[in-house]
């Protein structure tokens, strides 16, 4: 038993650059394809929200008056809305307030739950009761009602409608934070780094976040794919960013308007929205295997 | 056992005690008065003596904690206060508007049931490989789906499309046909994508293996073995999935322009009338402590095992 963990070590030792990690461009090649394309779209949504003007040469919030309802061709990929607007510039240009929307919603969460899980799985006793029967109040509420009572505190708008969303994972975070802390504070290495001499947070910081780390990322890859979702439930509902803002949910709702002529305003920013939460999920699901 | 129960009540009523609290502060107190809001709008034209008085009915000027435990009373005994745009009781718009809901949440809740054990078993049943992975792939499509986006491609293909199902005047059952299918997909997906995984657990069970070495088909085993282990852990997620049903209900009532809580919620929101904001919130935040309340103590009784588990353990 001994001798043959060390003649794998010896190997390991011999062929080195066998344990090393793989470099990103093999691992990519060895990624199943389902995860190539899951990154692929969310480069993509990436690449339109940093640098709109390279991917159209329309304009996203202004038409061309004559060139109404116009249906997909070469010229216009997609076709045109009641106004003559490019339907592809806007979902181009839509990118960015979607993808800042659900980034913010995902920092809000992030931040604000992590810190209650920490502070709930670390410090334990009274604090950690009331805590957590502050995050089960906030799960008992559907996410849309918590969002929309939210919205009616803070008012209308892109950036209250991020918060509304980010607010509702904040307990989401919260659970997985506080489950990983106190299963990490459990093991031995961080029961020796408390008997070494470490103080609270230097444990915390140096050994209990860095293990927590890889479920806490695989749930923000979720939660963003469901923060785009929301947030286009709340842009379709008109508590968003007001007009002509190409905002998804939003260009979903106008191009209702327009549902028995141009059934295109409608299919194709869904169908956009539809692609990038399916690979958010995937990015997630493969994130969460990665550190199983 | 007993301390189970009460330690398990206590828990319930602490979250929905604290929900209450949240949503009274979160909704009555932050925005300022909502009396105000309404009455202080020029085109009134009230003096200020009158809206002194108007603001008295409505308790407005009392001290927070006092306007607190008024409304905790008010609740216990059923009374959620006026609704200020309306002018009515929130209980009577309540009652008016719930039952849709209920019934359209009811029938999507069934239509959903029907298509995850549907989508289970053919995964589990189909031999082709390429299509048993599309069907596993399903749930996590169904989940990624906006819902109200989904509403919309339900009219355009079914109504404007095949003219299967009219618009202009459907009869009460035509009518329902595409909001309870537009709600059913979404409601299905997390029910599937938690079966499908039970059922492969289960598989890999040596009992399994057992009864398909003694000869049993493997249909047989699917539906008397695995299916009776594998339906149990579905229960676990009855109140996210409620939450999920209303949360769905309100949005797809919008698209279909169906009266109901949706169109209830949404005037409250646009109108800043946080009366019957709280009241809904409550309310359902109520449901789902009492369901997922009735899941933990009915799962020991239905999985006997947990029941002896909890004996020793706790």
């Amino acid at each position: 038993m001994s001798s043959q963990e060390t003649s794998e070590s010896d190997l390991a030792l011999i062929e080195g650059h066998e344990t090393l990690p793989a470099s990103w461009i093999t691992r990519f090649k060895r990624a199943p394809k389902s995860l190539a394309l899951a990154w692929l779209v969310v480069l993509i949504v990436l690449a339109w929200a940093a640098l709109p003007e390279l991917f159209t040469g329309y304009s996203g919030t202004e038409g061309v008056p004559g060139e109404q309802l116009r249906p997909p061709t070469l010229e216009h990929v997609l076709g045109t809305d009641g106004l003559g607007r490019d339907l592809y510039a806007r979902i181009v240009y839509g990118a960015r307030h979607s993808l800042s929307g659900a980034f913010v919603a995902v920092t809000v969460g992030l931040l604000l739950g992590t810190l209650l899980g920490l502070v709930a799985g670390s410090r334990g006793g009274w604090l950690d009761a009331v805590i957590m029967r502050l995050v089960d109040s906030l799960l008992a509420v559907p996410s849309l009602l918590l969002s929309l009572s939210i919205i009616v505190l803070l008012g209308f708008g892109t950036i209250n409608v991020a918060i509304a969303v980010g607010a509702v994972s904040v307990a989401r975070f919260a659970r997985l934070v506080r489950s990983e802390v106190v299963r990490v504070r459990r093991s031995d290495y961080v029961e020796a780094a408390f008997g070494s001499g470490g103080t609270f947070w230097a444990v915390l910081r140096r050994h209990v976040l860095p293990n927590s780390l890889t479920s806490v990322i695989a749930l923000a890859a979720l939660q963003f794919g469901s923060a785009i979702l929301a947030i286009s439930t709340l842009g379709f509902l008109g508590y968003g960013a007001p007009p002509p803002t190409p905002e998804w949910g939003l260009l979903i709702a106008e191009g209702r308007n327009y549902l028995s002529r141009a059934w295109w305003l409608t299919a194709a920013p869904g169908i956009v929205v539809v692609l990038v939460v399916l690979a958010a999920d995937r990015i997630s699901k493969s994130i969460q295997r990665s550190g199983a | 056992m007993i301390r189970y129960l009460a330690g398990r009540v206590g828990q319930a009523l602490a979250v929905l005690f604290a929900t209450f609290t949240a949503a009274f502060l979160l909704l009555q107190v932050l925005p300022g008065d909502a009396v105000m809001i309404k009455f202080m709008s020029p085109e009134m034209g009230l003096s200020p003596q009158q809206i002194a008085e108007i603001r008295a009915s409505y308790a407005a000027d009392l001290p927070i904690w006092e306007q607190y435990l008024r409304t905790v009373a008010n609740f216990l005994s059923g009374n959620f206060g006026y609704s200020i745009q309306a002018g009515v009781p929130v209980s009577q718009q309540l009652a008016i508007n719930l039952p849709p809901t209920l019934q359209l949440a009811a029938l999507a809740f069934v239509a959903a049931v029907i298509l995850t054990i549907a989508l289970a078993a053919l995964s589990n049943m189909v031999g082709m490989a390429w299509l048993r992975s599309a069907l596993q792939a399903l749930p996590s499509l169904f989940i990624s789906v906006p819902v109200f986006w989904l509403g919309i491609m339900l009219i355009q293909v079914f109504s404007f499309q095949l003219g299967l199902v009219s618009v202009i005047s459907p009869g009460p059952v035509e009518r329902l046909i595409l909001p309870v299918t537009t709600l059913a997909i979404p409601i299905s997906a997390p029910l599937a994508q938690i079966l499908m995984r039970n059922i492969d657990e289960v598989l890999a069970q040596p009992f399994v293996a057992v009864a398909r070495a003694k000869g049993a088909s493997r249909h047989w085993v699917l539906w008397k073995h695995v299916a009776r282990n594998a339906v149990l852990p579905t229960l676990t997620i009855a109140g996210v999935l409620f939450g999920e049903l209303l949360a769905g209900a309100v949005v797809t009532e919008a698209v279909f322009g169906l009266n109901g809580l949706g169109g209830l919620t949404y005037q409250a929101v646009g109108n800043h009338d946080t009366a019957v904001l709280q009241a809904i919130v409550v309310i359902s935040a109520l449901a789902f402590v009492t369901i997922n309340l009735i899941v933990d103590l009915l799962y020991p009784v239905l999985d006997p095992r947990l029941g002896s588990k909890l004996g020793t353990a706790t």
